[in-house]
């Protein structure tokens, strides 16, 4: 091409392709040593890599009390995952991982085989809370047996031998038949959930939310990159409304008798203490209870997996009487009513017996204070044949009989209040008048729980507030927490203060001489209620049973304010075969007393606290002497300490040390990477040996130290005197 | 005036070497996504193929004089994204390379190489064969401005692929040796600066790449795993979709910025240097295109292409061999993502257009 310049310098363009010959010589060159030189090398490094997929499991939220004292808590324990996608023959090993882990080959083969539809990155779970030299036993053979990993978990720590069974509930596992049911729903198989008390109730609060580690690592277990690394959310502790000092009488009060007791504070709704006897040990629910064991449970007569408080049903007996007294005066028919008892009355041509007439006596003329506080049947028959069952079951309503009261547990029952209306509705027959007698005095038709029962009592010596009962404190609840229930409800019933003063007096008669329960009387305390005998069985099938009959012995009930009114705490006792009211009523006597010596000996603190001389305390104090034998043994006294500053009080609930189980080293704990775990010269610290329960003021003194360490069994300090 | 243009101009064996490359790649990026979160995007690359194929025949219609002309507008244009880019980008995986505009994401870094290869082909083109001081000033300012832009993202990556543009084109204007020297010289005195002015994770990975054993859970972990990859290929490699670094998720992105490493742990030495001698072959016959280019303007604008491509193989392949810091710059025409297949069809298409019109004056 003629008159062209030279565009480009060729000189330069042909320098560029020499330049380019050179770098790719150089790339060349790098592939060559990487392939070529050093192929073997990178192959081995390449057969090394391993994914780990670990999950980290969210520790649950405590459960503490109202005073900030642990309940519930968890301690860390390991355990064993199989990891399956590690090109392992599983087969070839399984028996040598059954043998150091004890369990059965063949059990080990059945789950692997169970588990080959799961996709290969899930372990399986071999073993939980697995012993110190099972741990060694895996860490010794780290090498040969790389599909084995640990994992530390936090399991469920309760108190021991079922105290707050009831109320705290059990953990489990989801299990896949499980999912089908909508509240289990959201959940994965395998997570831990609460299966009932307030672990159920407050799942969503308690439950945390497990994160996961996927890690690289060579074929020694060493970390040497992660993947990923999503963070466990731990579950947010929970506060009760439950006072251990108060539990703890009221489980004393029942003295291993069969029945409930429930305390709340009526200005608020708040529980105090709840017990259900017999009840079970979530502790064994906690590793996996045996199908023998749950059988067991599930058909022992005594009905240990019931929480009798809010979900026994039966007949209020005298109790009752109250609810009628406050129907009766509002309706204006019991100020003027007077009824010669005579041992019993005829209505409608069948004679209906009064209580007393099995002292062959009788209570001669009653009025409505007396008949409160002898509890005359004669009279509330004929009130309740004034009333009709139609406004009884009005005020009954008014004062949530026949309703669930909403607490904050699971699987409350509602009971039954009568009625015409629901007579036609549940039986398809009309209410015959005859029936209504049997109301007034709590048999027939009506029955409650024993948390109606409290609140219906507690409203009525409030001047007609009725609140909504509830074991947590509403404030700490979350932003977005479903509530089902407004917790500070208050609904006010009409109650006239004539009427009020009338019942609540007549109430603190019953604990008087003149009254039912004399014995239950509390000396400088202002203590009321009202006996109830509740019979299981009629009197007629009692005669036809003969002998048998005596079996069905009657209920106990109890239910006792103080003071009278306006009270500050109002208790429920209900004692199944406990024939008579005052037992129940001397049960509820020693939850008050516990309740207002611990009251007053807050009072005396405060006011010795403006400094002076000698600081003496007064100090009331229920505790276990720590002899292991005799676990239900509990002891009370009330003492004089000088308040130097070395009286411990209640910290925990009793049992929950955490002597039985072995702790880890510390350094384990803290850490999720396994590099220590990698180095075989790492020595697994043998597990501390547990702890003494019996232990002198100052040992106890240092061992006071946050939710970590055992602490010390429920004692204030050493007795200085025998009571 | 009127050009005659015939297809038999167009390079159908440049055409072809490229599509063999699109093609291992889109087999590559199929291994390595398969069984991931990614997996089906090779159909997506395949049809980016087809649209940067597309793109090339229509660029390759137009006359690249009329495109040289309003190289000014381009640029000021290309100028104008990458402040929207600072104003009105969104962040991702730290930095603010995109916008959004509807639906689509815009990364206008990509598109600024190609109007800075023809800025610096037209500023070039219109100089004397000599190189002044002053040239150098001016050519510097000119990929330094958007340069200096991305790296303000950050993008260090993208930043560093301007850089041979603008050598190229002091190179081949005839910059001397001794203004040459004292540039090296200046950089040398300015590193340390530079150094202070980068990022903690950016200084880590330009050292780590030398010892990565040092730092094996983080920075070094990438080109551990790359060289393990890479190495245990072996000669034969391990096969197509058999490769365990790569199908066990232990190569980090195989099939964006590692997608070399992949290749070479499924195909091997051989199959690696196979790759390599296509590259090469294509550099070699774009720089053939530069040689019969009609002016001067047009061989610039193919050596700026062949500058650009070269340093991303350099430093693509480096990474993946150890010889290279981890940088995120991919390999053209084989690592998954729209923007740079786009951009190279289209410089493509560039090339084609002024190869078509070698034999016109």
């Amino acid at each position: 091409m003629f008159g062209r310049e030279e565009k480009v310098s060729q000189l330069r363009l042909t320098a560029v392709q020499y330049v380019l010959l050179g770098i790719f010589l150089v790339l060349a060159f790098g592939l060559w040593r990487l392939q070529v030189a050093r192929s073997d090398y990178y192959t081995t490094l390449a057969e090394q890599n391993r994914i780990k997929q670990v999950p980290m499991l969210a520790p649950r939220g405590k459960i503490l009390d109202r005073e900030g004292r642990i309940i519930v808590d968890n301690y860390p324990s390991f355990s064993v995952l199989l990891l399956r996608d590690q090109n392992r023959n599983l087969d070839v090993d399984a028996d040598k991982i059954a043998s150091g882990l004890h369990i059965p080959p063949d059990e080990l083969r059945a789950r692997l085989k169970r588990m080959a539809a799961v996709p290969g990155y899930q372990p399986l779970f071999l073993k939980d809370d697995i012993t110190p030299d099972e741990l060694a036993f895996i860490e010794s053979h780290r090498a040969d047996l790389p599909e084995l990993d640990i994992i530390t978990v936090h399991r469920r720590l309760y108190p021991k031998n079922g105290f707050m069974a009831h109320i705290i509930g059990y953990v489990g596992q989801v299990s896949e038949d499980m999912l089908t049911q909508p509240q289990w729903e959201l959940y994965n198989p395998g997570d831990i959930v609460g299966m009932s008390g307030v672990e159920q109730y407050y799942n969503d609060i308690l439950m945390g939310k497990n994160g996961s580690r996927q890690v690289l690592v060579n074929s020694r277990g060493k970390e040497v990159g992660t993947l990923s690394d999503v963070q466990a959310i731990p579950g947010k502790q929970l506060k009760l409304t439950i006072d251990l000092d108060l539990q703890i009488a009221a489980e004393e009060a029942l003295e291993g008798r069969p029945g409930a007791v429930v305390a709340m504070d009526p200005r608020n709704g708040e529980i105090l203490a709840m017990v259900s006897r017999p009840a079970f040990d979530p502790n064994e629910f906690a590793v996996r209870i045996t199908r023998d064991e749950w059988n067991q449970l599930m058909t022992d007569p005594g009905k240990p997996l019931l929480n009798k408080a809010i979900q026994a049903q039966l007949a209020p007996g005298s109790v009752f009487k109250v609810i009628m007294a406050t129907a009766g005066l509002q309706e204006g028919i019991a100020q003027d009513l007077v009824v010669n008892c005579g041992g019993g009355k005829t209505f409608y041509g069948r004679f209906f017996k009064c209580w007393i007439a099995s002292n062959h006596t009788t209570h001669g003329s009653v009025n409505i204070s007396k008949a409160i506080y002898q509890s005359c049947d004669s009279y509330f028959y004929t009130l309740a044949e004034k009333l009709g069952i139609g406004r009884i079951a009005k005020y009954a309503t008014m004062l949530g009989l026949g309703q669930k009261t909403g607490v904050d547990l699971p699987q409350e029952v509602s009971g039954v209040m009568p009625s015409e209306e629901w007579k036609i509705k549940n039986f398809k027959q009309k209410w015959y008048a005859g029936e209504t007698i049997s109301v007034g005095i709590g048999q027939g038709a009506v029955t409650t729980t024993p948390i109606q029962l409290m609140r219906a009592v507690g409203a009525i010596t409030s001047g007609g507030v009725l609140v909504r009962p509830h074991v947590a404190f509403p404030d700490q609840f979350p932003p977005g927490f479903k509530q089902v229930a407004n917790y500070t409800d208050r609904v006010q019933i009409p109650l006239d203060e004539d009427n009020w003063m009338l019942i609540t007096d007549a109430l603190a008669q019953v604990v008087s001489p003149v009254g039912t329960a004399p014995s239950a009387a509390l000396k400088g305390i202002d203590f009321a209620g009202k006996t109830g005998s509740a019979q299981t069985i009629s009197n007629d099938l009692k005669k036809r049973l003969g002998a048998e009959g005596k079996h069905f012995k009657d209920n106990g009930w109890f239910v006792g304010v103080t003071p009278r009114r306006n009270p500050e705490i109002v208790v429920a006792v209900l004692l199944e075969e406990g024939e008579h009211g005052y037992y129940a009523a001397r049960a509820t006597a020693q939850v008050i007393k516990a309740y207002v010596e611990k009251q007053r000996n807050l009072q005396t603190q405060v006011a010795k606290a403006s400094g002076q001389a000698s600081k003496q305390a007064e100090v009331a104090a229920v505790w276990h002497d720590g002899d292991t034998k005799q676990p239900d043994k509990m002891q009370a006294g009330r003492f004089t300490v000088t308040a130097d500053g070395k009286t411990k009080p209640v910290t925990t609930a009793p049992g929950l040390d955490q002597s039985d189980h072995p702790k880890p080293a510390a350094d384990l704990e803290a850490t999720e990477s396994h590099d220590e775990m990698a180095h075989p010269e790492n020595q697994i610290p043998a597990p501390e040996p547990p702890k003494p329960p019996n232990l002198k003021p100052e040992e106890q003194q240092n061992q006071e130290k946050p939710d970590v360490k055992p602490p010390a069994p429920a004692a204030a300090v050493a007795p200085t005197r025998q009571p | 005036m009127s050009r005659y243009i015939s297809y038999r101009d167009f390079d159908w064996v440049l055409l072809v070497l490229v599509l063999t490359i699109c093609a291992l790649g889109v087999v590559e990026i199929y291994s390595a996504t398969l069984s991931t979160k990614f997996m089906g995007v090779h159909i997506k690359q395949v049809y980016w193929i087809l649209a940067g194929v597309g793109l090339m025949f229509i660029v390759s219609l137009l006359n690249y004089s009329a495109l040289l002309e309003r190289v000014p507008l381009l640029y000021l244009v290309s100028i104008a994204s990458l402040v929207a880019v600072e104003v009105f980008g969104k962040k991702y995986l730290g930095a603010r390379r995109w916008v959004q505009i509807g639906s689509f994401h815009f990364q206008p870094s990509e598109w600024v190489k190609l109007v800075l290869i023809l800025a610096m082909a037209k500023y070039f083109a219109d100089s004397k064969p000599e190189c002044t001081a002053q040239d150098i000033v001016k050519a510097g300012a000119l990929v330094g401005v958007p340069m200096f832009m991305v790296l303000a993202q950050p993008d260090l990556g993208t930043a560093l692929t301007y850089l041979p543009i603008a050598i190229m084109g002091l190179f081949l204007g005839g910059m001397k040796a001794k203004h040459a020297l004292v540039i090296v010289l200046l950089a040398a005195l300015l590193a340390p600066v530079g150094w202070h002015v980068l990022k903690p994770y950016q200084r880590d990975r330009l050292t780590s790449f030398m010892e990565p054993e040092a730092d094996p859970q983080r920075h070094g972990y990438q080109v551990i795993q790359s060289l393990v990859a890479v190495g245990s290929g072996g000669i034969f490699g391990k096969g197509t979709a058999h490769g365990s670094q790569t199908q066990g998720q232990f190569l980090p992105v195989p099939h964006t910025d590692f997608i070399f490493a992949a290749f070479a742990e499924e195909h091997g030495f051989l199959g690696a240097m196979g790759l390599l001698l296509l590259y090469f072959i294509v550099l070699m016959r774009l720089i053939q295109n530069a040689q019969t280019a009609p002016d001067r303007a047009g061989a610039f604008v193919v050596m700026g292409v062949v500058a650009v491509l070269a340093f991303h193989v350099l430093i693509n392949v480096g990474m993946a061999v150890g010889f290279m810091p981890v940088t995120g710059i991919p390999l053209p025409l084989m690592s998954y993502g729209g923007s740079s297949v786009l951009f190279m069809f289209l410089a493509l298409g560039i090339v084609m257009n002024i190869r078509m019109r070698r034999f016109v004056n």
